[in-house]
């Protein structure tokens, strides 16, 4: 059983909060000095440059402090690698398949085909734009219930073929919409967690950026739960705590402390098996490296689920999920 | 009443709703029912209809044979693993309120007869949220369920997953779906109720995975809130959005069932699901004044 997890600090959380605000500060004496228009006079681009690696140093110092909101910032950072750039660099001859054969085909999901490490595997993921334009294309990476019954539909593929499957998760929700509620968003949901806590296939899933609640769980039931540094993982977004909680959205930054987010706070309560480290920085300083990071820690783990037995697989899966939680046993 | 539970009994409807005494105004339509009326009718508007909430420990008490529920895991209680402010003061605000350790009690009791594993969630305890308790204990008596080959009926009161346990609690839908799961296997029937509400977390985990989901009517059943969409969508909805009857007419769940029919639906449902008849059937405990009993 999940142990509980040390007290915060808070005093790292204020420390982390008057640098964002020092930060923004020079952020703000630097725009000020660029609209001025005499940023080609000498003087005034040494002001600029000094003030530039000053703004550095706190970003570096700001990296060592780590807090949630940090966390927060980074997982949905707008340059992050994307969940469909993972699945269409790790996988090999990509072949994308569409629709749920329901109602329509959802673009906030992908879903297809192709080869990891010589070895025929089915990916999902849900899809966020590098633009609003994308964005809007692709509902900023929340799907509707026809998305998560197109990735069922995939994962049933790879368990009839016996490939294993792999799930890269970014998504900040399920769409919350009222065509996604009239179309059954928590029954699609609740289908495919329960289905992929029974698939007869190995199933490993990388959470790269946003862990946005249901609507992530509902592709990320698997043997193997890996999580990048800066990605997090949450049961409910910080600003939607914050506003039931406090009735206030701005106290978000609170809420992602509270709710014990980052990738070091969830590995601790169990939920997933390794945290696997990210380009200094931030995976979207070198996205690259950071693709590189999850085939190499894919690879290894692939093997091994292959060669586990269906049954043995299956009851492992279901002990671990089985093992999460906290309570008390009271006399 | 409710006499074959262990702990101290309170009666929230009363408390609540009719501090004045004898009179209850229904917070539907306002109509001014005598509250043993509204006992006998199993809480529901003999004016308009509307089905006020129970309790866990009344749902259990209105729909299995009396005398035939024995709890089980009553000890287990919600600890507080990510240190989140005022969750234990919480907890022990919702547990001198109900009377409970946690929003779940689940047990094996009988239904005219025919032995299940039950529980019930608690919308007064923290809004019936799932922490590691409720899924724990939905979990064990879907196991109970599978060890003993006997239905399970599990009616759901809930917001949804309990965000003072963080991830912990989301967790608690993969463990709850992958333990109902395992009973779609092994062919034993789970019949789920939602009851007035039944969203979030609640629904996208063990609620809708039933065989057979039943509704109460008018119960609010839905995965986001209606806030949040009509932020989203930037318009209002309409007023019956994400009740049981939208639900029924958007073929999300197989029936609307009243509750002066539930349980003999219940009985139904089990008998045509082979659920053999281990005892004589036993009228539940008669609502409100003893001495009246149930049409």
């Amino acid at each position: 059983m999940t142990r509980t997890l040390p007290e915060r600090d808070r005093a790292a959380e204020a420390r982390a909060a008057e640098m964002e605000t020092r930060l923004a500060g020079i952020q703000r004496e630097i725009d000020a000095l660029r609209r001025r228009g005499e940023k080609d006079k000498p003087d005034i681009a040494e002001q600029i440059r000094a003030l530039e690696a000053r703004g550095g140093e706190l970003r570096e110092a700001m990296l060592a402090v780590r807090t949630a909101w940090q966390a927060v910032a980074m997982a949905r950072h707008p340059q992050r690698p994307k969940a469909q750039e993972f699945v269409r660099a790790l996988l090999d001859e990509f072949t994308e398949l569409h629709g749920d054969r329901l109602f329509r085909d959802d673009p906030a999901m992908l879903a297809g085909l192709g080869w990891f490490d010589g070895r025929p595997v089915v990916a999902v993921a849900p899809c966020k734009g590098r633009d609003t334009r994308e964005n809007i294309a692709c509902n900023f990476g929340m799907p509707y219930p026809e998305g998560y019954r197109k990735a069922l539909r995939a994962m049933r593929l790879a368990e009839k073929f016996g490939y294993p499957v792999l799930s890269i998760v970014d998504t900040p929700a399920a769409f919350p919409g009222d065509a996604a509620e009239e179309r059954g968003q928590a029954e699609a949901i609740a289908r495919n967690i329960g289905e992929m806590a029974r698939l007869r296939v190995p199933v490993l899933v990388v959470i790269t950026g946003e862990g946005g609640s249901g609507g992530a769980l509902a592709i990320a039931v698997g043997d193997e739960v890996l999580m990048l540094e800066h990605a997090v993982y949450t049961v409910i977004p910080p600003e939607g705590c914050a506003a039931i909680l406090w009735h206030d959205a701005g106290r978000s930054r609170e809420a992602a402390s509270a709710l014990r987010l980052t990738a070091q706070e969830i590995a601790a309560l169990g939920v997933v098996d390794e945290i696997l480290p990210e380009p200094h920085g931030g995976a979207h300083l070198d996205p690259q490296a950071a693709i590189a990071a999850v085939r190499e820690a894919l690879r290894p783990r692939m093997e091994a689920l292959a060669r586990l037995p269906v049954e043995e697989l299956l009851r492992r899966r279901y002990a671990k999920y089985r093992a999460m939680g906290y309570y008390e046993e009271q006399l | 009443m409710l006499n074959w539970l262990r702990r101290p009994k309170h009666d929230r409807i009363s408390r609540r709703d009719m501090p004045a005494g004898l009179w209850v105004k229904c917070s539907r339509c306002g109509t001014a029912v005598y509250h043993k009326d509204l006992e006998r009718n199993l809480k529901v508007c003999p004016k308009c209809g509307w089905h006020h909430r129970l309790g866990a420990e009344e749902r259990l008490s209105i729909t299995l044979d009396e005398h035939s529920f024995e709890e089980m895991d009553a000890e287990l209680a919600s600890g507080d693993p990510l240190r989140f402010d005022g969750y234990r003061e919480k907890l022990s605000e919702a547990r001198a309120n109900t009377g409970n350790a946690d929003a779940a009690i689940t047990g094996v009791g009988g239904i005219e007869g025919r032995r299940v594993a039950v529980g019930a969630l608690d919308f007064a305890f923290m809004g019936g949220s799932m922490g590691s308790v409720v899924g724990e204990k939905i979990a064990r008596v879907a196991e109970r369920a599978l060890a003993d080959r006997m239905p399970l009926v599990i009616f759901s009161a809930s917001g949804g997953a309990r965000m003072q346990e963080g991830a912990l609690s989301l967790m608690q839908l993969a463990k709850t779906s992958a333990a109902v799961g395992r009973l779609h296997e092994a062919r034993v029937p789970y019949l789920s109720v939602m009851c007035d509400p039944t969203t979030g977390g609640v629904t996208a985990s063990f609620a809708f995975l039933g065989d057979v989901v039943i509704a109460e009517p008018g119960a609010l059943i839905g995965f986001a809130g209606r806030r949040v969409i009509e932020q989203t969508m930037r318009r209002k909805l309409p007023e019956r959005f994400q009740t049981a009857e939208f639900c029924l007419e958007h073929g999300l769940i197989d029936m609307v069932v009243p509750r002066s029919e539930l349980r003999g639906v219940l009985a139904r449902l089990l008998r045509f699901f082979g659920a053999p008849q281990v005892a004589a059937p036993q009228a539940p405990e008669a609502p409100g004044d003893p001495e009246v009993g149930r049409p």
